[in-house]
């Protein structure tokens, strides 16, 4: 077999493996899972854009960037908000994507919330973490009065009340050690003199009873008093691994906000206008695509065609990458894969006429073809690797800020770019050199090739 | 043979004219700068009976939360009725009736009063933006050194690429020169349509500018490869006809690419991408005109320049009379 028609197999199965991607229904492929991500600006959301508060002198790490971010995660999920993302960029600031929300009423204030760590009374249940409750604190952090409210326990079975022993502003330290023969690792915490003395109590009428941790009224572990605890010292055993020790302990210790954030940008796009966008530019894409392809092979003629040929199976290759990763689809994304196509097309547009030139000195039309390859190659190289290179380097500018549209651009222009040297490498150059083998005497059919 | 170089200073003339004027209405009205990189509020909302509330009514509902500086236009929505309000105001981070009030919260209580004085119950928010001062002066910082590094990585990456050929570092500055000319274009077009058409200048039209100074290096590259190749070639040449040589042969593939292709492309975005990618799609179109033409006209010519050391005799004799 000749080296074209092992290539030519190759961009074949490449192609049916990207168009099987591409289609709709394809939700599974070698273990990946394809899926059409619309950003912000095309499915409508809002963009909030969070900032350690200005005014904060206290020191902090990125690691209490990163643990802030987590816990916004939990509790816009805790919203019933659907594919919610919380990124940190740069040292101060987290960036939240929630797709879909549009009246805006309570998140960011829901956002902005500090989070409520309570010690629950069960009265004797075992509650599963992840357990939704209802306790008696009210959600100003102020005890209700006991006359006015459920006795613990006596509710209907799905709208029982629990008691609050105590609130996390109790908690003095929290570390996880190991101990015992069996090397177990607990939780151990110490207790402010207040929450001690209140702790001391309940655990010395409770011993055997179930004190349930909850977090923003959702249970996160449920571990049984097994002796009073009078020091105002105490552990937690529950089968922990290192890991979920580390976790409870961390979200124990900063069951608020580890710093105060405020808002610093907000966005909102209206499902409308997104809807609207992404018609509107698909239909610009399609109307500009057949423009193009009218030119080329009106122009160019066989090579033309090969070129859209080459064209499109750039398309089907780069969306099947962009449902792989998945990359987020936003307008300016559009804008860059339209770009991008420009740049593919410039490759063969710069073949073609290096062809042509050969072909004027008298060459064969095989022989043109490679050397016009040849000559085109170090254009096309270095042309593309500038394009690459500001594409880095939006990137780059687009990962530091909030500026995620800046982001989305830099990743599908090099991506395009990428995809469109391959285009015209492997794809138009065997297509092209197929179709002059198929042809008898292309030198008597220069008009074949735009000549 | 097409003789282009010989009438470089035309064509530097005509660049000069076409740069100028936006330049003046830049200095006079600056560039007008969208919430993203001055920081601010903008909030587009839609009502769908066509019940819009004056400028007056808007501007006093702002007034009574404490914000002045308020502009108001109108756009054009469904049905081509002006249902649109586009709103900017200052940050909308503020303390009403003593508590501490987050953009969102006083967006919505705006929207309500808008609402009210329209009674249009079916009045929605479009888009809403509030960006704070300290990320917006960031951002815009952060802009000029992004375009400040995508240009030196160009000429460092010029320079190495045309490693082998006579003052490989001329190219890489004459790009330079000829992406400020590119650059130039696209700030004076942005200030006049920033003038004439409110045009804002935000992360999108940073985005533009970016692509514009990258196609622009692709373009550069194409011409500057041909004389590279044809100085191996054609050595017995004198450079400006070398590079008039090269010009010639790079036309038909400049011309394809940039007119023919990437141009379509750009101005089926224009006519039929809807609103919020037309500005941006103009400012390619022009920017990524700017760059094909600034390639044949203004990079390789400077070369020549460069070469024949031209700017002794631009003065005539008064240098050594001076």
């Amino acid at each position: 077999m000749s080296r074209r028609t092992i290539y030519l197999i190759v961009i074949v199965v490449l192609l049916a493996a990207a168009i099987f991607v591409d289609l709709p229904g394809t939700d599974k492929f070698l273990g990946m899972e394809p899926k059409t991500v619309l950003g912000l600006d095309l499915r409508g959301g809002m963009q909030v854009i969070l900032q350690v508060d200005p005014n904060y002198t206290g020191e902090f790490t990125a690691e209490d960037i990163d643990v802030a971010k987590s816990i916004l995660e939990s509790r816009t999920n805790g919203l019933g908000v659907t594919e919610v993302s919380f990124q940190t960029s740069g040292e101060r600031y987290i960036v939240g994507d929630l797709p879909g929300v549009t009246s805006t009423e309570d998140v960011v204030d829901i956002i902005k919330q500090t989070g409520q760590l309570e010690f629950v009374d069960t009265a004797g249940v075992y509650l599963e973490p992840g357990t939704e409750v209802k306790t008696d604190l009210g959600s100003t952090g102020e005890v209700i009065d006991p006359l006015v409210g459920t006795l613990p326990g006596t509710e209907t079975q799905t709208e029982t009340i629990y008691h609050t022993v105590m609130t996390g502003d109790q908690l003095d330290e929290v570390g996880v050690t190991r101990q015992g023969m069996l090397n177990e690792v607990v939780i151990s915490f110490t207790l402010k003199p207040d929450g001690a003395k209140t702790f001391a109590a309940h655990t010395a009428a409770n011993v055997n009873n179930y004190l349930a941790i909850v977090l923003d009224k959702k249970v996160i572990s449920c571990p049984q008093i097994q002796s009073a605890i009078t020091e105002g010292e105490g552990i937690i055993q529950g089968n922990f691994t290192t890991e979920s020790a580390n976790a409870l302990a961390v979200q124990l210790r900063y069951g608020s906000l580890p710093i105060p954030l405020v808002v610093e940008q907000v966005r909102v796009i209206g499902p409308t206008l997104g809807q609207d966008s992404l018609d509107k530019s698909l239909l610009a894409f399609l109307i500009g695509f057949i423009i193009v392809t009218l030119f080329m092979v009106i122009y160019y003629r066989l090579p033309g065609f090969a070129a859209i040929l080459a064209i499109l199976s750039y398309g089907a290759i780069t969306f099947a990458i962009f449902k792989l990763i998945p990359v987020t689809l936003t307008l300016p994304g559009i804008a860059g894969i339209l770009l991008s196509t420009g740049s593919a097309l410039d490759a063969n547009i710069l073949l073609f006429e290096r062809m042509k030139e050969e072909l004027r000195a008298g060459r064969t039309a095989q022989e043109a073809l490679n050397l016009g390859w040849k000559r085109a190659w170090s254009s096309i190289r270095d042309s593309n690797i500038a394009a690459l290179l500001t594409s880095a380097i939006l990137f780059w500018f687009g990962s530091t800020f909030g500026a995620s549209i800046v982001k989305g651009f830099s990743v599908t222009l090099a991506l395009g770019v990428f995809v469109s040297v391959f285009a015209a490498y492997f794809i138009t150059r065997n297509l092209l050199s197929l179709f002059v083998s198929l042809i008898r005497d292309p030198e008597k059919h220069l008009g074949w090739f735009g000549l | 043979m097409l003789n282009i170089l010989g009438k470089r200073y035309y064509f530097f003339l005509l660049s000069l004219l076409l740069i100028v004027p936006g330049m003046i209405v830049l200095a006079i009205y600056g560039l007008p700068l969208a919430v993203d990189f001055k920081g601010g509020s903008l909030l587009e909302v839609v009502f769908p009976a066509g019940k819009v509330p004056t400028t007056e009514e808007v501007v006093s509902i702002y007034t009574n939360y404490g914000f002045d500086n308020v502009t108001v236009q109108t756009a054009l929505g469904e049905n081509d009725v002006h249902n649109i309000l586009i709103i900017r105001s200052p940050d909308l981070t503020t303390t009403i009736n003593g508590v501490e009030s987050n953009p969102d919260a006083t967006k919505n209580l705006i929207v309500a009063d808008l609402k009210s004085v329209s009674g249009d119950a079916e009045t929605y928010v479009n888009s809403f933006q509030n960006v704070g001062p300290t990320i917006a002066s960031q951002v815009a910082n952060r802009a000029v050194l992004a375009i400040a590094i995508a240009m030196l990585a160009v000429v460092i990456y010029i320079a190495i690429a045309f490693r082998g050929v006579p003052h490989a570092i001329r190219y890489g500055i004459c790009a330079i020169i000829a992406m400020t000319h590119d650059i130039l274009i696209v700030l004076s077009l942005a200030a006049i349509g920033g003038k004439f058409f409110g045009w804002q200048v935000d992360s999108l039209f940073l985005t533009a500018m970016l692509t514009v100074i990258g196609f622009s290096v692709q373009d550069k590259i194409v011409v500057f490869d041909r004389i590279r190749e044809n100085s191996g070639v054609l050595r017995r040449l004198p450079f400006e006809k070398l590079v008039n040589h090269s010009i010639i042969q790079t036309l038909q593939r400049s011309i394809n690419t940039q007119l023919m292709t990437v141009e379509f492309m750009l101005l089926a975005l224009a006519l039929f991408g809807g609103v919020t990618l037309r500005e941006f799609a103009v400012i390619l179109l022009v920017g990524l005109l700017s760059g094909t033409y600034s390639s044949i006209f203004i990079a390789a010519p400077f070369l020549v320049v460069w070469e024949t050391k031209e700017w002794k005799n631009w003065f005539g004799k008064r240098t050594v009379e001076a």
